[in-house]
């Protein structure tokens, strides 16, 4: 339908768009590069001078930068598999005929409008606490010993208040995806006798896959930047630190900019590389 | 006034050319059917008049006026689209005013008209529904009531009859042609059914891939196609064409004759073969004849009623003088 | 499906589902209980869940502490005012996505999409300094502007979904028509594509409502939204369970509400436009 009237048009209206994510993406990206081959301490003395790749090499030498990699690759890892396997799990007995279909899964998607800095104090305080919260009465109930959980089992306990917020969004593209699923094909697959795992494993599954990709997409995008419920819950202590909030934490708190900017430089080498990996799959996913 | 002409238009889609240099005027007032088979650039060539694609080359003029480069919406043409491309957020009255309302139109002058265009499409009733509840050929009718009441200079109709069902078909043909005599306004309706090509149009433009394969009334085409496409294209059933030794004899590469010009007989006569199946309409008979040594199949069309079985040998008499000759060129010989 | 399933068989499925739901949605409701209960109560071994003295005074304490009236309101004119701003930039931008669209239109998609992955925390102190330079540093502009490019990619996505179930053939009447580009947009394709719109605003006005990293870090006081209201809870003030809940239950409740009140919305948007 593109006429040269229509297409310079397009362009045209495109270009805010373009410009502004070109110039948010740029700017500060340049900016970063700056200041990362500089030594540059606000409080100290602010801009020293350039240092070449001193600062790069400082920060992975830092006994913290490892185990941050390896933490954050963990969390995203986790969260993923987990709202996955129970979001396919969750979409197909959503998917049952049942009474109170809607307000269940209302329920079921309530927890994705909560603001992650209020999910992380109310799991920190009233359920992790180890004197307090709920799992520590729990736990006495049956007779066993609280425990403290952000300090003793730090990452797997953001793992699981991420896994709340991200399930129900996994659920509901899952669900979505479970209910476009043709029935006569599974009729079908009733009539030749197929015995439900192989009807999940050859009919369900792979008409999931569309669906899966993008949750995986998505997903990734907001899980590698989860900062709050570091910021709020362990303070990036106790081994919960990632990337992202050992950066944080050279920027803000020890104020090295330029020690910040290196290691913001590799978060976005570490993202590209994810990026790349994921629009590969995602491109071609989505062509279907 | 809508007289259009098109010089030397071509299109190519990337490394594909749809249209070689075509030329074609359309006179004002003429009722002009493109017809072909799908992917002949029959639509394509309805939408570069439009102005919804560009020409890759070449011009195309209205009333002697280059348009060339005039955007869709200052050509002063109505379209109806194929699947009537309704606003379906707005209600009969409101789809029928929208273009009047881009044009600014005095809001009287626009009820006159909604009320008139209304009342001759019998959607009086409608006006304050939305497309959505209404059926195919109402919607057909909202369709042609937006295009109407903008006296545009020329209609140009893409395939707008193939949603509809067959019998409602039949109705919005006679309807459409109706408004034609009454309006006399050019109109370019683009078909891949020669059915309606032939009963609707005063001129008949047969392409196939992009090029014209000849341009006349309905009734130049069916007695005088110019090449053995057109030949098969037009006429239903299809002109049997007769290819080899038979058609030597006549001095032709191949030979073609129509169904309905050719009689049968159970006795004697110019062809043999055998009957296979025969379709009985009623008011005819299709009788399709097989190894005849001719063709794979011959078919001809009896008026009536006629009773053979399958299996039976049949004789077959073509009017001689209505036989079509075309060389090895598939052109036309005289 | 038009299976026959036996009432025995849904009363299971029934059971099963409500017992995952309410799982799922526990967290909530503890908070909103304990929001009722006092102190000593929101502590007791064993917890009590229902049989307790029912309090307003959590929520006077809160309100009393802290100006949450313009926590709100910052909240409502950050999340909002980045989403709409988010619209009016992405509408045409996805208009010209799906109905002209090039060889290059899928890679500028993917591309945008991409700037989403630009973990924050590399450009934190960039960002930093150009809004201490232009003074907009704890303003809402500022935070309205940076929510909006944040949440860009996803809007223009989404309403490319959308838009591109939008036939075109009804644009190219409007343009047969006589109307212009914009009234082609304003008349025509903006009102058809209403529910995808509708889902899209709601979705990125929750995602700006919770985002909590810019929110975060480039607010102190006056442009301070809810996020960091409830951030202030985080300590030792957390330790007060039942205050805590207060707070964090009116933190959330707004958007509560809202998704309750536009569920099919909210559930459509939710899939990002993405799944059919």
């Amino acid at each position: 339908m593109a006429t040269q009237h229509s297409r310079s048009a397009a362009r045209i209206m495109m270009a805010p768009a373009v410009v502004l994510l070109l110039g948010w993406m740029l700017v500060p990206l340049i900016m970063t590069l700056m200041f990362s081959f500089k030594r540059y301490l606000p409080l100290r003395g602010g801009d020293l001078g350039w240092t070449g790749f001193d600062n790069y090499i400082r920060f992975v030498s830092s006994s913290a930068f490892w185990p941050a990699v390896s933490t954050t690759l963990i969390i995203v890892g986790a969260v993923l598999i987990i709202t996955i396997v129970l979001g396919v799990l969750l979409a197909l007995l959503l998917d049952q005929p049942m009474w109170g279909q809607g307000v269940v899964r209302i329920l079921v998607i309530a927890p994705f409008f909560v603001m992650p800095t209020v999910s992380s104090l109310v799991w920190k305080n009233m359920f992790m606490d180890p004197t307090n919260g709920l799992f520590a009465h729990l736990w006495r109930f049956f007779g066993a010993d609280p425990v403290a959980w952000l300090s003793e089992a730090s990452v797997p306990s953001i793992i699981m208040i991420v896994s709340w917020q991200w399930l129900p969004f996994a659920t509901l593209i899952l669900l979505t995806a479970v209910q476009s699923l043709d029935s006569e094909q599974l009729e079908a697959a009733e009539m030749d006798g197929a015995p439900a795992l192989s009807k999940f494993g050859y009919l369900i599954l792979p008409h999931l896959s569309r669906a899966i990709t993008i949750v995986v997409l998505i997903q990734t995008i907001f899980l590698l930047s989860i900062f709050a419920e570091i910021f709020v819950t362990t303070g990036g202590a106790f081994g919960s630190r990632t990337l992202t909030y050992l950066i944080f934490q050279r920027v803000l708190e020890s104020q090295n900019v330029g020690l910040g900017s290196a290691g913001g430089v590799y978060a976005i080498i570490l993202a590209n590389i994810v990026a790349i990996f994921l629009m590969r799959i995602v491109g071609k996913n989505l062509d279907a | 006034m809508g007289q259009i002409q098109l010089n030397q238009v071509t299109k190519t889609f990337g490394n594909v050319n749809v249209i070689p240099p075509l030329d074609l005027t359309i006179h004002d007032g003429e009722f002009t059917v493109f017809v072909g088979p799908s992917g002949c650039g029959k639509s394509t060539l309805l939408r570069m008049i439009a102005g919804l694609e560009d020409l890759t080359t070449g011009s195309i003029s209205i009333d002697g006026v280059d348009a060339t480069d005039t955007p869709p919406a200052k050509r002063g043409l109505a379209m109806v689209f194929q699947s009537y491309a309704l606003y379906p957020h707005m209600s009969v009255r409101k789809n029928i005013a929208f273009p009047m309302r881009m044009a600014k139109m005095p809001e009287d002058e626009q009820n006159r008209r909604i009320e008139a265009a209304a009342k001759a499409l019998n959607l009086t009733d409608y006006l304050d529904r939305r497309p959505g509840q209404l059926s195919g050929g109402q919607r057909q009718r909202v369709a042609i009531g937006r295009a109407i009441v903008r006296e545009p200079s020329a209609f140009l109709f893409d395939e707008p009859l193939s949603n509809l069902d067959a019998a409602l078909r039949v109705g919005m043909r006679l309807e459409i042609t109706e408004m034609h005599e009454r309006l006399k306004t050019t109109m370019i309706y683009v078909t891949h059914d020669q059915v309606e090509a032939m009963t609707m149009a005063d001129k008949i433009v047969v392409l196939r891939a992009g090029i014209i394969e000849q341009v006349g009334s309905p009734l130049e085409l069916y007695h005088s196609p110019q090449n053995e496409f057109v030949a098969s294209f037009i006429g239903s059933p299809k002109m049997n064409l007769i290819k080899g030794e038979e058609a030597a004899k006549h001095g032709a590469a191949t030979i073609g004759i129509r169904p309905e010009h050719t009689g049968v007989s159970m006795t004697e006569g110019m062809w043999k073969g055998r009957v296979g199946v025969s379709e009985h309409l009623g008011s005819d008979t299709f009788i399709h004849v097989h190894d005849t040594g001719l063709a794979d199949m011959i078919t001809v069309r009896i008026n009536g009623d006629v009773q053979v079985k399958h299996g039976d040998t049949i004789y077959l008499n073509p009017e001689l003088d209505k036989l079509h000759k075309f060389g090895a060129d598939g052109k036309r010989i005289d | 499906m038009a299976r026959g399933i036996t009432n025995q068989r849904k009363a299971i499925n029934t059971a099963a589902a409500w017992a995952v739901g309410l799982l799922i949605f526990f967290p909530i409701l503890w908070t909103i209980l304990t929001s009722f209960k006092t102190e000593a109560q929101a502590i007791a071994d064993p917890p009590i869940f229902l049989g307790f003295n029912w309090t307003l005074e959590n929520y006077a304490t809160v309100l009393e502490r802290s100006n949450y009236a313009r926590f709100l309101w910052n909240s409502i004119f950050i999340a909002g005012g980045s989403t709409i701003l988010g619209l009016i930039i992405a509408i045409p931008a996805a208009w010209s996505m799906a109905f002209v669209p090039s060889k290059r239109t899928k890679d500028i998609l993917l591309w945008m999409l991409s700037t989403k992955m630009l973990p924050a925390v590399g450009v934190l102190y960039p960002i930093y300094l150009i809004f201490i330079k232009m003074g907009l540093l704890d303003s809402k502009i500022g935070l309205v502007v940076v929510l909006m490019l944040i949440n860009l990619p996803i809007i223009i996505w989404m309403l490319y979904t959308y838009f591109k179930e939008i036939p075109g053939e009804i644009l190219e009447a409007a343009r047969m028509d006589g109307a212009s580009l914009k009234e082609e947009i304003l008349f025509v394709l903006t009102p058809m594509a209403i529910p995808g719109i509708a889902s899209t605003l709601l979705l990125n006005f929750i995602l700006a409502w919770n985002e909590a990293f810019w929110t975060l870090n480039l607010t102190a006081v006056n442009a301070a939204p809810l996020t960091a209201f409830i951030a202030s809870y985080s300590s030792p003030e957390g330790l007060f369970f039942a205050k805590l809940s207060a707070a964090s239950t009116m933190a959330i409740a707004p958007i509560l509400i809202l998704g309750w009140f536009s569920q099919k919305q909210l559930v459509r948007g939710l899939t990002f436009g993405a799944v059919k």
